[in-house]
């Protein structure tokens, strides 16, 4: 047994300099047959070396697309990317051809996804799925790269890894197979890792595993995690920065410590009051009303107003802040906090 | 509500009478269901055993919420197959109001399976899809035709709807066309229509949004107060439990390792797997992060297939001695106040305390 | 605000739906009438133009093989002249005549009803032994799946023209009511009984994944019947896809029919049917195509129809296909 105490987070924007990744006004569309679902609207986020990004949002708030677009492994079509800039080692990806596109994320930039067995080929050990990163990107022989896995799979703390390394992906646990996703997702030293509801399918001990595991890599190596995730519990306690998302676009940002103490935006100030915490047993819990938006009817103006118990409308709002008509940019409103909200002030209290 | 059957027919009461005020509703004593492993096609031969479940011991009282928690493959969803009769119990019992489900026949059977509904974990695969939501919400009408006349259903039915805050008008939808949350308020229509006693609910809100959670969690606690339901609350969620239940009994590889009340089983934990397992668990309180001391299992879970001897636990457990892997611990109360299957349990506080 | 605005907004709140904020229930019944699966498929149905051409195809060739005096302008189809052998179309002969010199419009006509005859009773056999069976194999599982689908694989392994061959070969011998005589009953319980496997390993894998189901789950947890589930849950989701295959097999059995006749089991002249009219034709390919066109067109119109009326219905019969 181990007993780690949880890092201290790194304040906003003080981890090195220039930004790692600058993501710019992305927009995301998919066009079915029944319209035309608009899943990113205009986010825009910069990740700098050595920070945790925590991007929380529930499902269909466009979180896991705008990773997708970042990774270029968006099926095309449906989905296309409308607008914005992904700017990654001085080059907007979104402007280079893809045999270029792929050779600059290829090594720079790796993902891993929440369901680690069907990320994973069952007909190929996983000392060889892990070796095939350098055999294809580097041309390492094939011993060399076996050798390589093994050193891998040790990194990633897989017991035993010189005798498991011929072992088939079904013959590990779930926390062991989202290790060797690790794996083969840091084999190449990526200057930013984007981890997509990594633990989702894990249970709580192995999430806790797997979280430590994540962070003690980044403290190693020094890149960027761009941490995706539903749960409130997780950006707590690994992420520097959060940034919340609710249908296509980004509500509120900021340091976690910022945002979890003092919510900017009634969408997050909802999701804090609205999920039970393992530290008290609470009183009632305050649900947000209503449900997520159908993202092909987007609600206008601001697309929260319709759940929102701050809501002004008509002659309540001030002018040009009707709720249901102007749609809140993403703004400053304090130092180190932006939030798209009109009367984000009151929110906050400030 | 059902006047109009009362006469020659058997009433409830007479098939399964009421318990005393004060006595446990239903109980499980020693409950065990191992499932054979085989090999072969067509002649199988049986190899070994999975023990899924093996020697519960828990009680629920009427109006109360017993929380089961542990991580997969740990037992709790057989458990709750077994409590609605989905399964059949290797070796062990069920009471419910005082008598053996096993021994059930006919009649009193069919009124157990009224009176204990099960509410499931995934919304989009437990509603039939070419259902309409009227014709699930009254399914059970069906079969306990002396609940509702023919002639009123559809008034009930959309009674129902409105209690579990789903607009009545949807009665002629499909389930395609409803959210995972409306769905699953759905399901829980559909195991009120029976007016039932004690509600298995088995992973009711893991498969919804964050932000939807809460609105059913808090249905959910409407009801029981409306209804004097008791819950069995199956989940891995532990912040969701504790919020919920008043009880908690914490499950790992087939068998208890702990129970108590809410605040004892996060407050003083005592067996060394709830500790870690609460431990585990993520604090939401900025201002709680980093003060909480992690402890870290190692390994994985062994199969249930083959469990260690002794304690279950031992193989992952720091403060494993001879003793545990020969005596299996019982689960009693070993002087914290609530019973506990570890040899050297003692309280310890992991989650830290709520600082507002 | 405006007023588009605020029907957004009150659209909105409708799909949020009410919250948790309980009131005493007070419901108006607004609706009087409770819909099935049933009755909201039919409303699907009426309103698809493709079920409705399917239809009209259908009732024309269904009418021909009912009252077929009707569509073969008077014309008996026996009644025939050498000296006509072969005739091509013309305005008093549409379409023309076939070797013996008869007018080939009243054959085709006349053949429907034999044709169409072999094609439903087939299919409605593969239907009944394909569902009956494969229900039974995969809800009761086991031992019962176990014996059920190991004969249904000995059928698999006899080819369907063959099987039905051999039936109707050692049928006259056999004295049963239907299959000793060689007409188009007989010839549809041959293709039905080597034909049914396909429809029942549909049925059975659908039975085996909706049998496991939370729905079904929750059904039994009820209390529910096995016949109850299997009726109200199982068929339902797994009649489906069989549906669809029933629709193509009609022109599958009808084609076969012409094969048997071709191999000499089928039917026999003077018996008049499509199959017999293209198993014919084949030989005068070169000197007289209309003899294998004309009902090679209405056998593909048939099909169609049949198909057509499948497809629309199993999109009826699945409510996630509607709008």
């Amino acid at each position: 047994m181990t007993i780690l105490p949880t890092p201290a987070p790194a304040p906003w924007g003080s981890a090195g300099a220039a930004p790692l990744l600058d993501v710019e006004d992305l927009h995301v569309e998919f066009r079915t047959r029944s319209g035309v679902v608009n899943a990113v609207n205009g986010v825009s986020y910069t990740l700098a070396e050595g920070e945790t990004l925590a991007i929380l949002g529930e499902s269909g708030s466009g979180k896991s697309v705008s990773a997708q677009a970042i990774m270029g492994i968006l099926d095309s079509p449906p989905a296309e990317i409308t607008g914005g800039k992904i700017w990654f080692e001085g080059r907007d990806l979104l402007t280079l051809p893809a045999e270029e596109q792929r050779l600059v994320r290829g090594p720079g930039i790796s993902m891993i996804f929440q369901d680690a067995l069907s990320s994973l080929n069952p007909v190929y050990s996983v000392g060889f799925q892990i070796g095939e990163m350098f055999r294809a990107h580097r041309g390492t022989s094939r011993k060399e790269a076996k050798q390589k896995a093994i050193e891998l799979m040790d990194r990633v703390r897989i017991p035993a890894a010189a005798q498991r390394v011929n072992d088939y992906p079904h013959q590990f646990s779930g926390g062991m197979r989202q290790r060797v996703m690790i794996a083969m997702a840091i084999a190449l030293d990526p200057r930013i890792l984007i981890a997509d509801e990594p633990t989702t399918a894990l249970d709580v001990t192995v999430q806790a595993q797997v979280m430590d595991l994540l962070k003690d890599l980044q403290r190693d190596t020094g890149m960027g995690l761009v941490l995706i995730t539903h749960d409130l519990g997780v950006v707590n306690e690994v992420a520097d920065n959060v940034a919340v998302m609710y249908a296509g676009r980004i509500v509120e940002r900021g340091t976690v410590t910022d945002v979890f103490s003092n919510p900017g935006h009634p969408y997050t100030e909802g999701l804090m009051s609205s999920v039970p915490q393992v530290e008290s047993d609470g009183g009632r819990l305050v649900p947000i009303t209503g449900q997520p938006p159908n993202l092909s009817a987007i609600p206008s103006g601001c697309p929260f107003h319709p759940r929102c118990p701050r809501r002004r409308l008509g002659a309540q709002a001030l002018p040009g802040r009707d709720c249901a008509g102007d749609v809140p940019p993403l703004r400053l409103v304090v130092p180190g906090r932006e939030a798209a909200c009109h009367y984000s002030e009151e929110v906050l209290g400030v | 509500m059902s006047e109009d059957v009362a006469g020659s027919l058997p009433t409830p009461e007479d098939v399964l009478p009421n318990v005393p005020e004060g006595a446990p509703l239903l109980e499980v004593k020693d409950l065990k269901k191992y499932f054979p492993l085989t090999q072969g096609i067509l002649f199988k031969k049986t190899i070994g055993h999975v023990r899924a479940v093996d020697g519960v011991n828990v009680s629920l009282r009427r109006g109360e919420t017993l929380g089961l928690v542990g991580e997969s493959g740990c037992g709790k969803s057989t458990v709750s197959k077994l409590l609605v009769a989905l399964e059949k119990p290797s070796d062990g019992q069920i009471l419910y109001k005082g008598k053996d489900v096993a021994k059930m026949g006919g009649r009193a059977l069919k009124q157990y399976r009224r009176e204990v509904q099960i509410i499931f974990q995934d919304p989009y695969a437990s509603l039939n899809p070419r259902m309409t939501v009227g014709d699930i919400v009254a399914e059970g009408w069906s079969v306990h035709a002396d609940i509702a006349p023919r002639k009123g259903r559809l008034q009930r039915t959309q009674e129902l709807m409105d209690r579990v805050g789903l607009n009545p008008d949807f009665v002629n939808r499909y389930p395609h066309q409803f959210s995972g949350g409306q769905r699953q308020r759905i399901g829980i229509a559909r195991a009120l229509a029976l007016q039932p006693e004690v509600i298995i609910c088995d992973e009711p809100v893991s498969a919804l949004d964050v932000s939807v959670q809460a609105q059913v969690v808090n249905l959910l606690e409407d009801l029981q107060d409306d209804f004097g339901l008791s819950y069995l609350f199956i989940a891995h969620d532990l912040s969701v439990v504790r919020h919920i239940s008043d009880r908690v009994a914490v499950m790992y590889l087939g068998s208890i390792v702990e129970q108590g009340t809410a605040s004892q089983v996060y407050g003083s934990p005592s067996h060394p797997y709830t500790q870690a397992l609460l431990s585990s668990v993520p604090v939401h309180q900025p201002a709680l992060r980093g003060l909480k001391e992690r402890i870290l299992l190692q390994g994985d879970v062994p199969s249930p297939a083959n469990p260690p001897s002794g304690c279950r636990f031992r193989t992952r457990c720091w403060k494993a001695q001879d003793i545990c892997a020969v005596e299996p611990p019982a689960l009693v109360d070993r002087g914290q106040g609530h019973p506990s299957a570890c040899h050297f349990a003692e309280a310890r506080e992991v989650v830290p305390v709520d600082v507002e | 605000m405006t007023d588009q605005q605020q029907k957004d907004l009150q659209h909105d709140e409708v799909q949020a739906g009410t919250t948790t904020g309980l009131a005493a229930p007070s419901v108006d019944v607004t609706s009087s009438r409770q819909n099935s699966l049933w009755s909201d498929a039919w409303g699907q149905l009426r309103r698809s133009a493709i079920f409705w051409t399917g239809a009209v195809l259908g009732v024309i060739f269904v009418s021909m093989a009912l009252f077929p005096s009707l569509f073969a302008r008077g014309v008996d189809p026996r009644d025939c002249d050498l000296a006509n052998s072969k005739g091509t179309p013309s305005a008093a002969h549409w379409l023309g005549f076939d070797q013996q010199g008869c007018d080939y419009l009243a054959n085709v006509v006349y053949g429907a009803r034999n044709s169409l005859l072999i094609g439903v009773l087939g299919v409605l056999g593969v239907l009944l032994l394909g569902v009956v069976v494969g229900a039974i194999a995969g809800f009761y599982g086991r031992l019962t799946d176990s014996v059920l689908s190991r004969i249904a694989d000995i059928f698999y392994a006899l080819p369907l023209i063959l099987g039905a061959l051999v039936l109707l070969r050692v049928g006259p011998s056999t004295g049963l009511p239907v299959i000793s005589e060689r007409g188009p009953g007989a010839v549809a319980v041959a293709l039905a009984a080597f034909g049914w496997m396909t429809a029942m390993r549909l049925v059975r894998s659908q039975v085996i994944a909706v049998k496991s189901s939370d729905y079904v789950a929750a059904a039994r947890a009820m209390g529910a019947s096995d016949f109850r589930i299997l009726v109200r849950h199982i068929l339902p989701n797994a009649v489906a896809p069989v549906l669809v295959y029933a629709t193509i097999t009609i022109g599958v059995l009808i084609a076969a029919e012409a094969t048997l006749t071709f191999l000499g089991v089928g039917l026999q002249p003077p018996a008049i049917s499509w199959g017999l009219q293209i198993a014919q034709g084949q030989s005068l390919l070169r000197t007289a195509p209309h003899l294998v066109l004309f009902p090679s067109i209405i056998l593909t119109l048939t099909v169609m129809a049949f198909i057509l009326m499948g497809d629309a219905l199993r999109d009826a019969l699945d409510p996630r296909q509607r709008s």
